[in-house]
């Protein structure tokens, strides 16, 4: 029996020792952190994605208690909603963002920019795009072996198996932009999502000169000009052969995009035209 | 001739297809136009110096080599410049080019064509260094770095050795193999004169003992010539790139990193050795070079061909047209790299183009690894390419970096004896590629 009592005040001793050991070291030697990261951590969606630019969302939390500027911080898969609670944990107002969007400014399709070669290395655009100019022969065009699929996490992004080229799936797009950062061609760029989803912009970033880029394509933009001309915004601007619409600037009046002589314009979610309908109506008339 | 030797660690053993050796190099005509691209050779492009609509002569400076690390590059027909633009080369994208409509073959003031065989030096250290520069050698073995370079020793470095590399390991190729038998006296005068650039006394020339008729005719040249010393070397690829051949010929290890000065060699190729002799002996320019037309089934041959002419011409003149080619390879099977266009012009990195059927041309299925680790023991760098592939895969380039991708030297082995065909080259040479570019940003 002596030996359990024994065992019991030696064990118990100890443990008390420590007990207050810890406890000091704990009062010296505390971290004093900002409740408000834990609580700004709680509504940010946790994807990890680092769309924000800092790793993963403890860190934007942090940055955001940091510095508490909310211009230059912006969850993109979170967007307005979790910037506001963001703010209003801090404390200030912010201005809200427009959505955004990723669009893939490619449309050389196996049918608009025919195969000249067959490319069987490892399925990787980086390692394709440092081999040569891609299967159609456009030093610019996607070459469509997904390189933005494995990038991203929201799975918002497939390659179109008629087309060969990658889609955005509207609904689940964050704009977070790993699939620019994977892009070896810098196609895709962030655009404004627009008003009930419309767009306008140049589905092309061909910079050759116009007839060496129709050769490989039949819908690149050979950088007429035509655009620059009848836009009525002052939206366009021709750089190296290459049109390109601010769509801080646009007013998406669709005139570009009729005016375009290889349609390397294209406008997303519009309602058909009257016009269209109109011309149609009399040919049947 | 001591016994043969070779390197220690890995290499593979591809069949040679040796398939054009002993044909005689015969002259092609000239093209009717010339696509003379300005960034032949390792380093910054050259400047061009020739406006649209003037009329150049066969061996005139056409572009400059401004940077430290750049070539001339000089005009190799006569003709009226038509037109400075860009132009499909073996990099797979379109770079300036100057293009030259061909009108006969008038050569530049200066320069001797004579089929003499000119023994004395008379030009010093100084001078052969900047006439090779001026008339734009570059390592025709196919890294095409410019010899001016490669023959100034930095400060505080001695040269004991000059290799010269006779190897030509790569399947199919035979130009340097014929090179060896027609221009053996012109090559080692082309020695000799490296040798007095240099201020070695030592050369010793790596053959491989599938050539024994060059072996044999150069050792017995080199009797008369003072220093210089054939050395034959048993069948291994890689056996003609640079550390591998320093390894099998004087034993020493070239520092990871490092180039081969840090252990007192440089080596040369036979081509560069003779195009050394034809430009300080005679004066002439690098416009021309021996490239060897192959494949399966192929009517090939080994030609002297002008700088920018397309390759379709060469084609056309061996007549191949019952052919139904799917592939061209620029280079060697193991290295070359496949072409989209037959108007990609010869340039002075050019030594083979292959041709292959259908048969020949495609990669076989990928399947998964099966941790066998063939490529670890064929590697002749010591590497570990699955690694390497599965670092890049997950773009992991820190761990690519530490299992040190950038001593990879491209040349095929892995890729060669994988038996599930993985396209591990390829991983490691985006992977080298990437750190690079993270090494270069680190700097800054």
């Amino acid at each position: 029996m002596n030996e359990i009592i024994y065992a019991f005040i030696a064990l118990g001793s100890v443990a008390l020792l420590f007990a207050t050991l810890i406890f000091f070291v704990d009062k010296k030697f505390k971290v004093v952190e900002d409740p408000r990261i834990d609580e700004i951590q709680e509504i940010l969606p946790g994807a990890n994605c680092g769309g924000c630019g800092y790793p993963g969302c403890r860190g934007f939390a942090e940055a955001i208690v940091k510095t508490n500027d909310f211009d230059k911080l912006f969850c993109p898969v979170g967007g307005n909603e979790i910037a506001k609670k963001a703010a209003s944990i801090m404390g200030v107002e912010v201005k809200e963002k427009l959505p955004q969007i990723a669009v893939v400014r490619c449309n050389g399709s196996i049918t608009n920019a025919p195969k000249k070669s067959i490319y069987e290395g490892a399925t990787s655009c980086a390692f394709a795009n440092y081999l040569y100019a891609g299967e159609s022969g456009c030093p610019n065009g996607c070459l469509g072996l997904g390189d933005c699929v494995v990038s991203c996490t929201f799975d918002a992004i497939l390659i179109n198996p008629n087309s060969g080229l990658p889609e955005v799936i509207e609904e689940k797009c964050t704009s977070c932009g790993a699939c620019i950062k994977a892009c070896p061609r810098n196609i895709i760029e962030l655009r404004n999502k627009g008003p009930k989803n419309k767009r306008i912009y140049v589905n092309c970033i061909n910079k050759e000169k116009g007839a060496i880029a129709r050769k490989n394509c039949n819908v690149a933009c050979i950088g007429c000009g035509k655009c620059v001309k009848i836009c009525p915004h002052e939206a366009i601007t021709l750089n190296d052969n290459l049109a390109y619409i601010n769509y801080e600037k646009c007013k998406l009046c669709r005139k570009c995009v009729t005016e375009c002589p290889t349609s390397a314009i294209v406008e997303i979610n519009f309602p058909p035209r009257k016009t269209e309908i109109k011309n149609t109506n009399e040919i049947e008339a | 001739m001591s016994g043969l030797k070779t390197f220690s660690i890995g290499g593979v053993h591809p069949h040679e297809c040796k398939f054009t050796a002993k044909k005689a190099i015969v002259t092609i005509p000239l093209p009717e136009r010339v696509y003379i691209p300005i960034s032949q050779s390792l380093g910054a492009p050259s400047v061009p110096i020739v406006n649209k609509g003037e009329r150049v002569k066969t061996g005139q400076l056409i572009a400059k080599g401004e940077a430290f690390i750049s070539a001339n590059i000089h005009s190799s027909v006569t003709g009226i410049v038509e037109k400075i633009d860009d132009w499909i080369d073996s990099s797979g994208y379109k770079k300036k080019a100057i293009i030259i409509k061909t009108e006969n073959d008038e050569w530049e003031e200066g320069i001797i064509i004579s089929n003499e065989i000119k023994k004395d030096i008379t030009l010093s250290k100084e001078e052969i260094i900047s006439k090779i520069k001026e008339k734009g050698i570059v390592g025709l073995g196919g890294a095409t770095f410019p010899t001016h370079v490669k023959i100034s020793i930095p400060q505080g470095k001695k040269a004991e050795y000059l290799i010269i590399n006779g190897v030509e390991c790569e399947p199919f190729l035979t130009s340097d193999h014929q090179l060896m038998l027609e221009k053996a006296e012109q090559i080692l005068v082309g020695i000799q004169i490296l040798m007095k650039a240099l201020d070695v006394d030592k050369a010793i020339i790596g053959i491989e003992e599938n050539k024994p008729d060059a072996i044999e005719k150069l050792t017995n040249l080199s009797k008369n010539y003072k220093g210089i010393e054939v050395q034959g070397l048993k069948l291994k690829y890689p056996q003609g790139a640079e550390k591998q051949l320093i390894k099998a010929l004087v034993n020493r290890e070239v520092p990871s990193g490092k180039l081969p000065i840090e252990v007192g060699c440089v080596v040369q190729n036979v081509g560069t050795a003779y195009a050394v002799y034809e430009a300080i002996q005679f004066n002439k320019p690098l416009i021309e070079r021996v490239v060897t037309l192959s494949g399966f089934g192929v009517e090939g041959g080994n030609f002297l061909v002008r700088i920018g002419t397309p390759i379709q011409a060469l084609i056309d003149y061996c007549g191949n047209k019952h052919l139904e080619i799917e592939k061209i390879i620029n280079g060697g099977p193991m290295m070359g790299k496949s072409l989209v266009s037959t108007e990609v012009p010869v340039t002075k990195g050019t030594s083979g183009i292959l041709l292959f059927t259908k048969e020949y041309s495609h990669r076989t299925k990928i399947y998964n690894c099966i941790r066998c680790g063939k490529c670890v023991s064929a590697c002749p760098m010591g590497l570990e390419p699955i690694v390497l592939e599965k670092a890049v895969e997950i773009s992991n380039w820190d761990l690519a970096e530490k299992y040190h991708v950038l001593d990879c030297i491209e040349c095929g082995s892995c890729h060669y004896i994988c038996p599930a065909g993985r396209p591990l080259l390829d991983m490691i040479r985006l992977g080298k590629n990437k750190v690079n570019q993270i090494i270069r940003t680190r700097g800054n």
